[in-house]
């Protein structure tokens, strides 16, 4: 009975199926993605907005619960059941999938031109010679400020590190706020929003970045030294009790109003919004001295490739063309504040703080989080260790040159830079 | 004496029917504690023996339990998750284990009113997930939403709270005794249901002899509870030697601050599965586990061959 039953629905679904594909020639595309948050905006703009330049494509947006989207497409890839196209992770997770040959090698796709080598290197083999994945987008740090307080206390934005810390002590002289609403207790915060947020000012961007991959820059050196060290000074401006402080603690103290700077990362943005009651402002990690070049951390996050068993690879190049193009990128960025395009085209977003974090872009370098790409795959992780790190020396727990000289052991032990 | 009874039994049923009905309710118990307990077991033993060479798993001997033990970071690791679990099992063993006695002996005053209660009320954190202790505390001592500082504030003793989850020096004796705090209901029950054991002669006999009060737990009632008491305490070296999950939910995989929670349960699941941009390394996991087990194994057997057979006995 029950038999019968599954038949007759099987049945019925193949025919509706098949139905409904209109035309005998339409090819659906689905895509696999962790971004179940997004699925209406996909559905409701994005797709749409191709489907009517590309007659004849059809495109499914099939996202998993963001924990089990490694496992789940692994598993699917293997067995050879898994969508034509794949969101990416940055870094090893999309490096093994396409040094297993599940991804295809997207280096001569069309549109791929308007990425910055950057943009691309989240997906892009070490040596550099291969790209798989289409850069989607990127998350930029800086510092998000209360500009009620601001404007109350009088404090202009600081653009340089003595001005910041100037506003910082007149935020705490004056006692209403906490001048900086940032927690050690997760680790993560004190790394990401701390060291990262403001070290690229410090070890110069790509140029630092790149030295420490090569072994030509130590973590020892003054310029990965240094952003501890003003971080370790950051201590006296947190809240009461910052080392049992979590990161939903920072966010809230933000969003209520009883915080002054919150160091940011742009995907608080759209949360933002609809919490805090006060107007907002943004300012990136400002510099050591007026006139240098600033630089900011815009991180590669999301990207989308080709799974290299896709039954229509021409139309799956055609989508990711499009994804390559400035008009998806326009929807994109618009639909998600935050979330900001890697596409070399300036995007113009309505939400005035996400057209704030994106408008640094044009006056500053962006780099990737330093600790991203090669340096973490071993053990220990130098990523994970910055996060232990970067919280030891704002609790005092080690001083900026043990912790600097603790990380490069460690990176020593397994990370042997190519000559 | 083996040999008479089996020759008895020749003699008497020399054709008896094979008892297959024992095979056949031991067969159940036996495939699934095969499957879910021995075989994982074994898989785990022997995957410690081996590790990935050029993309091949490959038999490598003892080379995982050397890099474990003899690389600086890796024995570093090691040694503070063992030296730490050792503390966490110490303030057990220090605070809860005596508590528990103690709150087993109160409730057994038989003139004790609520007791019902009270045993309730102890035993209802023990049935907790600790998902929820674990939230339930770290909103309780947060600095900043807590009531901790504003209980404190009443009674004039704030200058003495601290963000203690998050300082390195008292970050494992706070999770310590949120464990004991979730877990005291467990000697609690089992020593209270063993006070309970004790005849009423035994107690009635003391009393004639003018053993009252005090005396009386000390010189009665606490010898005859020892063999409880020595079990509470196998089974709290043994949780506390698995213990990960309350860990992992105050203070995260990588048991901040400093490291300075960290114990052999999150230092194997770090290992095992990764964490972060660390990816999961299946055969230190394994190594790690190995040794775990080889840890409590020797707890274990040391209790069982070196204490357990001394602990008196009293037959009522």
């Amino acid at each position: 009975m029950t038999r019968t039953t599954l038949k007759c629905l099987l049945l019925a679904s193949s025919m509706l199926g098949s139905a409904g594909l209109a035309h005998a020639e339409d090819v659906t595309l689905t895509i696999e993605s962790w971004r179940n948050d997004d699925l209406t905006i996909w559905q409701e703009k994005l797709i749409p907005a191709f489907e009517a330049k590309n007659p004849g494509i059809k495109v499914k947006f099939a996202p998993t619960a963001p924990t089990e989207y490694n496992a789940a497409l692994n598993a699917k890839l293997d067995a050879g059941s898994a969508g034509d196209l794949v969101t990416c992770r940055p870094f090893d997770v999309s490096l093994e999938l396409y040094n297993k040959k599940h991804l295809a090698d997207l280096t001569g796709l069309a549109g791929m031109e308007n990425f910055s080598p950057v943009a691309k290197s989240a997906w892009t083999t070490d040596d550099g010679s291969a790209t798989f994945c289409v850069p989607m987008a990127s998350v930029i740090h800086g510092f998000i400020y209360n500009k009620d307080a601001f404007d109350k206390l009088g404090i202009a934005i600081p653009t340089t590190e003595a001005e910041f810390f100037a506003a910082l002590d007149k935020i705490k002289a004056d006692g209403t706020y906490i001048p900086l609403a940032m927690g050690t207790k997760d680790l993560w915060e004190a790394a990401t929003m701390g060291y990262q947020n403001i070290g690229p000012t410090y070890w110069k961007g790509e140029e630092g970045r790149a030295a420490l991959i090569k072994g030509e820059q130590k973590l020892t050196d003054e310029p990965w030294v240094e952003p501890f060290k003003v971080l370790a000074k950051w201590k006296d401006y947190l809240g009461d009790g910052f080392e049992a402080q979590t990161y939903p603690d920072s966010q809230n103290l933000f969003t209520l109003g009883r915080a002054a700077i919150y160091p940011a990362g742009s995907w608080e943005i759209g949360l933002f919004n609809t919490q805090a009651q006060f107007k907002m402002g943004a300012f990136p990690p400002p510099v050591k001295a007026a006139g240098d070049t600033c630089y900011i951390s815009d991180h590669t996050d999301i990207g989308v490739g080709l799974n290299a068993k896709s039954a229509h690879p021409e139309e799956a190049k055609k989508f990711l063309s499009w994804v390559a193009s400035p008009e998806f990128a326009d929807i994109y960025a618009n639909a998600l504040p935050g979330f900001f395009s890697l596409n070399s085209t300036p995007v113009k977003m309505s939400d005035p703080l996400a057209q704030e974090f994106v408008s640094w872009r044009e006056k500053c370098k962006p780099t990737i989080r330093s600790t991203y790409q090669i340096l973490a795959r071993g053990t220990p992780s130098l990523e994970n260790e910055t996060w232990v790190e970067s919280a030891n020396v704002i609790n005092g727990t080690d001083t900026p040159e043990v912790a600097a000289e603790k990380l490069q052991k460690g990176l020593d032990s397994w990370y042997k830079p190519a000559k | 004496m083996s040999s008479a009874i089996m020759s008895e039994d020749s003699i008497q049923t020399p054709a008896r029917a094979k008892r297959w009905h024992i095979l056949v309710f031991l067969l159940p118990a036996f495939v699934i504690y095969s499957a879910v307990m021995i075989l994982p077991l074994v898989e785990t033993l022997r995957l410690s023996l081996f590790n990935t060479v050029d993309g091949q798993s490959t038999f490598v001997g003892f080379a995982n339990f050397q890099v474990l033990f003899g690389q600086e970071r890796w024995a570093a690791d090691f040694w503070r998750a063992l030296k730490n679990n050792f503390i966490f099992f110490a303030i057990h063993m220090l605070v809860q284990n005596p508590l528990g006695i103690a709150l087993a002996a109160m409730l057994s005053i038989p003139k004790l009113r609520l007791a019902t209660f009270y045993r309730t009320a102890i035993f209802l954190p023990t049935l907790l997930s600790f998902v929820i202790v674990g939230f339930i505390w770290k909103l309780i001592l947060s600095p900043i939403w807590g009531i901790t500082p504003f209980f404190m504030d009443l009674v004039g003793l704030k200058a003495f709270f601290a963000p203690w989850l998050g300082r390195p020096g008292s970050a494992l004796i706070a999770v310590s005794l949120i464990s004991v705090w979730q877990n005291i209901g467990i000697p609690m029950m089992l020593i209270y249901a063993a006070l309970l054991n004790i005849p009423d002669e035994v107690i009635e006999a003391a009393e004639c002899d003018g053993v009252t009060g005090w005396s009386q737990f000390w010189k009665i009632k606490l010898p005859l509870v020892l063999p409880a008491i020595g079990m509470v305490s196998i089974l709290t070296f043994v949780g506390n030697f698995n213990a990960f999950d309350l860990i992992y939910t105050v203070q995260g995989a990588l048991a901040g601050p400093d490291g300075s929670t960290d114990i052999l349960g999150t230092l194997l699941y770090r290992t095992f599965f990764g964490f972060q941009l660390q990816l999961g390394d299946r055969s230190m996991g394994a190594t790690i586990a190995t040794v775990m087990f080889l840890i409590i194994l020797a707890g274990v057997s040391l209790y069982l061959f070196g204490i357990q057979r001394r602990v008196r006995r009293y037959q009522f």
